[in-house]
This record gives C-alpha cells, sequence and structure tokens, in this order.
C-alpha cells in the first residue's frame, strides 16, 4: 500500500485506521510475522515513543482482531530483539534505547532500498536514471508541501 | 489433567450406512482458540453434539477437564448451537433471569453490561430484534459463562461484516486464557486470524489437526486456500 508523504490529511486517515480497524493482514504469511513488523513499524515511526508504554496484549489482540496467544508471540519475538521490554509488574515499554530503536529503523530502509533497486533494474534503469527520478520525485514532494502550507 | 479435552475412539453411525463420526482420537490443550472445519455433512454438528452430551457416542469416550460427559461436564462447557433455542417471546432479562438459575457460573453483571455496550435495551422481546442482535445476545450469554469449553456452532453465519468483527472482538475478550473455544464454521477467511489451531473434517474423519502459522509457513497460503485446496471437488 502507498501513502503519500507529509499530507496532514493522509496521516489522520492512517492514524485513524492504526486505531479503530481490523489490521489488514496477508493471507499467505504467518501472523505473528505481520505482527511483528506491523509494531516493529509503530515503534520506529514514533506512534509508540522510545520509553512508552504499550497497550496489553489482549487490549491489541482484540484492536486488531487476532488470537491474543498470536499477539503474545509477537510480543515474545520484540523482546528477543530487545524492541520492547517487559517489567514484571508494570506491563511492557518501549525500549529507551534510541540508537537500537534507529539501527531498525535503518535496517528496514535498507530492505525498502533493495527492494526498490531491484524493482528498478528489472525496469531496466541505469544507476544515474534512478538517480535522476529518485531526485525529480523529492522535487514533486517538496512543492506538494509547499502548496499545502 | 494439563489436557483439557481427550477424545478416544469416537465414533457415532445413525445407522449402519450413515456415520456421522468415524473413530476419532484428538487431544486438545488449554487456552487455545481452534476452529472446526469441514464441508457440509463432514461431521461437525454430530460432534459438538457429542461434546455437550446431546448425543450418544456409538463408540469411544470423551473426557474434558478431567471428567466424562454428563452433568459434571455441562456445568463447564458453554455451547452455542447453530440454531436457537430461546423462546422469542421471552424478554431479555427473562432469559438473564433463566442463564442465573441454570448455570453456577454465568456473570448477569457481564451480560448486562456487554448488552449496554450494544444499547440493546434488556426489557425488549428477543423476536423484536435484527437477525444480527439477536446472534449477538446468543453470543453474549455463551461468553457471560465463566466455563473451561466454549463451543460455537457457526456463530458467524449470516451477519453483516460489522457483526462479525463484534462477534470475534467479543469472543477474543471474554474468553479466559485457561479456556478453550472451538469454533465450528465453513467461513475460513472470516475468522482465520482468531485462530490458533484448525481441525479438518471429511466424512466424518480427522483429516488434520494443525496450527494456523504451521499451514502458512509450510504451505505459504492462508487456511482458507489450502481448505478449498484439501476438500477441491
Amino acid at each position: 500500500m502507498y501513502y503519500k508523504l507529509n499530507t496532514a490529511e493522509q496521516k489522520t486517515t492512517f492514524t485513524e485506521r492504526m486505531m479503530q480497524m481490523a489490521w489488514e493482514l496477508d493471507a499467505d504469511r504467518p501472523i505473528y510475522a505481520q505482527l511483528v513488523e506491523r509494531i516493529r513499524m509503530q515503534i520506529v515511526s514514533g506512534y509508540y515513543q522510545p520509553g512508552g508504554k504499550l497497550p496489553s496484549v489482549r487490549e491489541l489482540a482484540a484492536t486488531a482482531a487476532v488470537n491474543p496467544n498470536t499477539m503474545q508471540k509477537a510480543f515474545v519475538e520484540l523482546e528477543r530483539t530487545g524492541l520492547i521490554i517487559t517489567q514484571r509488574t508494570n506491563g511492557r515499554n518501549v525500549t529507551e534505547d534510541e540508537e537500537l530503536i534507529a539501527g531498525v529503523k535503518q535496517g528496514m530502509a535498507r530492505e525498502h532500498m533493495e527492494v526498490f533497486f531491484s524493482k528498478m533494474k528489472e525496469l531496466g534503469f541505469t544507476k544515474e536514471e534512478i538517480r535522476a527520478l529518485v531526485d525529480g520525485e523529492i522535487m514533486q514532494n517538496v512543492q506538494e508541501e509547499g502548496k499545502g502550507l | 489433567m494439563n489436557e483439557l479435552v481427550e477424545i478416544v475412539g469416537l465414533t457415532k453411525a445413525y445407522d449402519a450406512k450413515h456415520v456421522a463420526v468415524n473413530n476419532i482420537t484428538l487431544t486438545l490443550p488449554r487456552g487455545k482458540i481452534i476452529g472446526l472445519l469441514g464441508p457440509n455433512g463432514s461431521g461437525k454438528t454430530t460432534l459438538i453434539k457429542m461434546l455437550n452430551g446431546l448425543l450418544t457416542p456409538t463408540q469411544g469416550s470423551i473426557i474434558i477437564n478431567g471428567k466424562y460427559v454428563g452433568v459434571d461436564s455441562k456445568a463447564q462447557v458453554a455451547y452455542l448451537p447453530d440454531r436457537t433455542y430461546l423462546s422469542g417471546n421471552q424478554k431479555i432479562s427473562e432469559i438473564l433471569d433463566c442463564f442465573v438459575d441454570f448455570y453456577a457460573d454465568f456473570s448477569r453483571e457481564k451480560a448486562e453490561e456487554m448488552l449496554r455496550s450494544l444499547n440493546i435495551d434488556p426489557s425488549t422481546k428477543l423476536k423484536t430484534l435484527s437477525k444480527g442482535n439477536k446472534e449477538k445476545v446468543q453470543l453474549i450469554l455463551v461468553m457471560s459463562r465463566n466455563a473451561c469449553l466454549y463451543v460455537l456452532d457457526e456463530p458467524i453465519a449470516g451477519v453483516d461484516p460489522a457483526a462479525r468483527d463484534y462477534i470475534l472482538r467479543t469472543i477474543i475478550n471474554n474468553y479466559n486464557p485457561d479456556a478453550t473455544v472451538i469454533i465450528s464454521t465453513h467461513l475460513i477467511g472470516d475468522i482465520e486470524q482468531i485462530l490458533d489451531e484448525v481441525i479438518f473434517m471429511r466424512y466424518g474423519h480427522l483429516v488434520l489437526y494443525t496450527s494456523v502459522d504451521n499451514i502458512r509457513e509450510q504451505h505459504g497460503k492462508s487456511v482458507d486456500a489450502y481448505f478449498r485446496e484439501v476438500f477441491a471437488c
């Protein structure tokens, strides 16, 4: 799915989607893996702040309309990578380690870049052409932002 | 005592030609939401009725939470039948009275709270409700019990998508983590993401009992798609 960057209106719809709708999940991959990706994205994008509190397994499972055991499995995986911390008496928090979060963000960005470059190469673009296209796209985004203000 | 349901060599034959459930042996754990899936006539409802003691097995046995199916097991199994047994002329509040009398583990407060959240007035008669709301009321009655096994026969048949989401959330929010929920349906795609495990039945036989993530990992497709492949005509 493609969301345009930085337009206020679309940002709220995106947030609303996060809050209200049952999460859309792909049919052909394990559900817990998709929950891990989704929550990781929410942490990296700052939807859940560093050190911030996370909803309980049951709350989040109900929001996503998935099985609580599956959500639990996703949380265990996120704990293993250190992104979330479980406190025995106080529920779960996002890690305060902002370097760790930045590292995860870099890793995710690299994955997107790899996909992008392999697709563009498949389409037959050279490196210079890809760079020109990216520059053009950025310019257009800047202009649209300007209009929005 | 760790396993919740132990089914051994279970068979139900209505007559020599019609064997609805054929020699099923199956052990179900606690704390899972399990889909009971199969085409029409595969024996799902017959199996469910035996779990609830409404049909007597021809052969084999079922033990639920350490007890053979009977009065003791029925006190711990909450059952949503595929067809309603409630009278439409009763007010919802009267039905609640009946459930309080009948089931020691029924929480009236919980039921009333859920009715409030749906803006359903307990003084209305059941028959005046829409189909979707009737389904919801019946599910609320079942999920307001503190049972160790919930058996839901086709809980989402014929309701709109919003009602379906409500029903799924009600199931997730209300079952206790030591209990297991068995949901029978052929609308697999609709409930797939709340299931831990699935049981496939065909012609009364157990075809498959595995976890949803296993199917997705091994076959790279949804349970719904895999079901269509296994049961292709």
